[in-house]
């Protein structure tokens, strides 16, 4: 009932999304891989981030994607130090307490956001919001192009960062074997603490390349989140070319069956393939074998 | 627009209920309080939801009905009680409808004549039920559901249309607007969020848009929220429809109208019910090009109105949007001291019987004088408005129109 081009459409809007998708998965994977815990605080730093990168603009003028370059820097420290000062101190050890601390924590980032910004939602109007890219048979958004590539940026150069520095190198070490990593003089609590500033830093980037098409509200993190969990699965536990590509293959999905089920019904689709990839591939596409 | 899934929690349902047992215990030893309050001051309970998720919404009618308020004062208090103050008594509904309940036995223990707000749906009917049974007049500001006012609770007054009249109008209203063009329009595409409000909505318009002569091309839900309308755009290009009729909240909308535009996607006319965005003039102010030429039958207004005017005028040198949830409180507070001022007293039954008997016209609405039966206001209608000139127009019905309907919008 549709001709083909509308389908191929669907398809890039659906790579398109899937980009942004993969960002926050990004962050989500990373800190799974090599901390082993589930961060719940991910979707509420996400709207933290969105509200940076909101009141950059607002308040002091600079564009988002310029305040990418001031607000990923901040919130790696931001990571760094919620892992280094309150998650690993309070975890004492045991990762099901670092899984409740983390819940805990995005309770009290939405409500503290809550208090700031009221549940109001806002949006900024730039001159290339509505900016659109002609490629004959569609108009695709010029943001959400940019996202497209910069997600493709962001991957490879976290991808460089594992394979070829040291802390890279530090990072895989910790999550493959702990008490080994530690032996050879590997400091845990930092590479844990850097870990979770990177994927922080991820989120943070997510938002500044969402805010131009998006909106901003204390919940609106979490419209992301639980997508990013059935990347995180799909992909690869800690695997960021699975991020990456697992991201791109759920916004196709997605794009799709919302197509073809009705919006209401597209995230089915998602979780048919959280379930499927559960039980014949639980590692994963990109995970190493446990 | 007024409806969302409120879940209630074992938690909050022991937290609100220990609170209403508590309450409604001090509630008899709180009576003296009330005769005493007499001479110094009429107590009124304003009812919004002004935390959680409809919390933008009960703080406007908040900022309304206290506006109200203190001008009620300034003019020198109800009369008929001596120049008595009227002491406004702020509860939250927390944007759930136990919260609403418990907010209500506190003002009844506190001993108010009157309760004015709810703003959902779910959250007035609630507060109907709890307020009826301690024989409390609550005046409903916005809630549309029909079962608010049909359920013959006598302490249940309605100022504004319910959704069958809205839903009513704005069918009539569009086929006026599309006959006045020349019947451009015969095929339809309806977006609706997957909640009660949208999808009641949807179900409505399937049932009488075909006989008034509209093919409807497809039926599109989507759930709230919604990160992408991307699809749904590409749904509606790839059928061409001459009107889409959007009925979603306030963040969907915006999401939805801006992806038309991107898309270069312009059908003859885009006309929502309640649109959850469509006459707003946030929305308008943020997104001018996305809003252009958008029309919306909802509440509003009198433009006519020189109270209307001089009150939107005082809201905007605050900063503030001059939205329906402020407006329509202001209205329902200025009711309400009317009926006090007739009653002249704070007796519940005699306030009760002032409102069946209300033709209140002070009011900045396009209802009329008042008249209420079986607590619903009989004058009380919607507007239909468009977007011109980077403003909101009222365009039907004619005695309150401000310019003529542009349909279909130019390309």
């Amino acid at each position: 009932m549709f001709s083909p081009l509308i389908l191929i459409t669907a398809v890039i809007n659906g790579l398109l999304i899937g980009a942004v998708y993969a960002l926050v998965a990004l962050g989500l994977t990373l800190i799974y891989g090599v901390l082993h815990i589930i961060n719940f605080a991910h979707g509420a730093l996400l709207s933290a981030a969105l509200f940076a990168a909101f009141m950059a603009y607002q308040k002091l003028g600079i564009d988002p994607y310029l305040a990418t370059f001031l607000i990923a820097p901040s919130f790696f420290v931001l990571g760094y130090a919620l892992q280094r000062f309150i998650i690993g101190p309070a975890s004492h050890g045991d990762d099901r307490n670092m899984l409740l601390v983390t819940l805990g924590l995005a309770v009290l980032i939405e409500n503290a956001l809550l208090y700031a910004f009221r549940a109001d939602t806002r949006t900024i109007d730039l001159a290339y919001s509505f900016k659109t890219i002609d490629v004959g048979f569609t108009f695709l958004s010029l943001p959400r192009v940019i996202s497209f590539i910069a997600a493709f940026v962001v991957a490879s150069v976290l991808w460089l960062v594992m394979t070829v520095t040291d802390t890279g190198k530090a990072i895989r070490a910790v999550a493959k074997e702990k008490l080994g990593a530690e032996l050879a003089g590997i400091d845990v609590a930092h590479v844990y603490a850097i870990t979770f500033g990177l994927g922080t830093a991820c989120v943070a980037i997510a938002a500044c390349l969402l805010v131009p098409t998006y909106y901003v509200n204390p919940s609106a993190g979490n419209a992301f989140i639980l997508i990013a969990f059935t990347i995180v699965v799909l992909g690869g536990m800690g695997s960021v070319p699975g991020a990456l590509i697992g991201g791109l293959a759920i916004g196709v999905v997605e794009s799709l069956s919302g197509f073809f089920l009705g919006e209401s019904l597209g995230q089915v689709g998602i979780f048919l393939i959280f379930i499927v990839v559960l039980l014949v591939r639980p590692r994963g596409l990109f995970g190493a074998s446990a | 627009m007024s409806e969302r899934k409120m879940p209630l929690s074992r938690r909050r349902f022991l937290a609100a209920t220990a609170l209403g047992a508590a309450s409604a215990a001090s509630g008899s030893l709180a009576m003296p309080a009330l005769l005493r309050a007499q001479g110094a001051g009429v107590k009124l309970g304003l009812l919004h939801p002004v935390t959680g998720a409809l919390s933008y919404s009960g703080q406007q009618g908040r900022i309304g009905a206290t506006m109200a308020v203190d001008e009620i004062n300034a003019a020198g208090g109800i009369k008929a009680l001596g120049g008595a103050k009227i002491e406004p008594l702020l509860g939250d509904a927390q944007s759930t409808p136990d919260g609403g309940t418990a907010e209500v036995e506190k003002m009844n223990a506190a001993g108010v004549p009157c309760i004015v707000g709810g703003y959902a749906s779910s959250i007035c009917l609630a507060v109907s039920q709890a307020a009826a049974r301690y024989d409390l007049p609550y005046v409903v500001d916005v809630g549309v559901a029909d079962s608010i006012v049909s359920r013959g609770l006598k302490n249940t007054f309605r100022f504004g249309p319910g959704f069958g009249v809205i839903s009513k109008t704005a069918l009539d209203n569009l086929t006026i607007i599309n006959d006045q063009a020349g019947k451009p329009a015969k095929t339809v595409i309806i977006v609706h969020e997957d909640s009660l409000f949208g999808s009641g909505l949807a179900k409505l318009l399937n049932a009488q848009l075909p006989p008034k002569g509209f093919t409807i091309l497809e039926t599109i839900p989507h759930p709230t929220p919604m990160r992408d309308f991307n699809n749904v755009v590409l749904k509606i290009k790839a059928q061409n429809p001459d009107i889409v009729i959007p009925a979603n909240y306030y963040n969907e909308y915006v999401l939805f109208a801006r992806t038309m535009r991107e898309q270069h996607v312009r059908p003859k006319g885009i006309y929502s019910v309640l649109g959850g965005a469509a006459s707003s003039y946030k929305f308008v102010r943020q997104f001018p090009e996305a809003a252009k030429y958008i029309m919306d039958c909802n509440h509003w207004f009198n433009p006519k109105s020189a109270k209307a005017q001089e009150l939107k005028k005082k809201v905007e040198a605050n900063g503030q949007f001059f939205t329906y949830e402020l407006y329509m409180n202001y209205s329902v507070v200025l009711l309400v001291a009317d009926a006090i001022e007739r009653a002249a007293s704070v007796d519940r039954a005699k306030i009760i019987a002032a409102l069946e008997s209300s033709s209140f016209s002070g009011h900045v609405m396009p209802y009329g004088p008042t008249k209420f039966v079986n607590g619903q206001n009989q004058g009380a209608a919607p507007l239909n408005t468009q977007v011109l000139d980077n403003d909101i127009k009222a365009i039907l019905p004619p005695e309150f129109a401000e310019a003529k309907p542009v349909f279909p919008m130019p390309a």
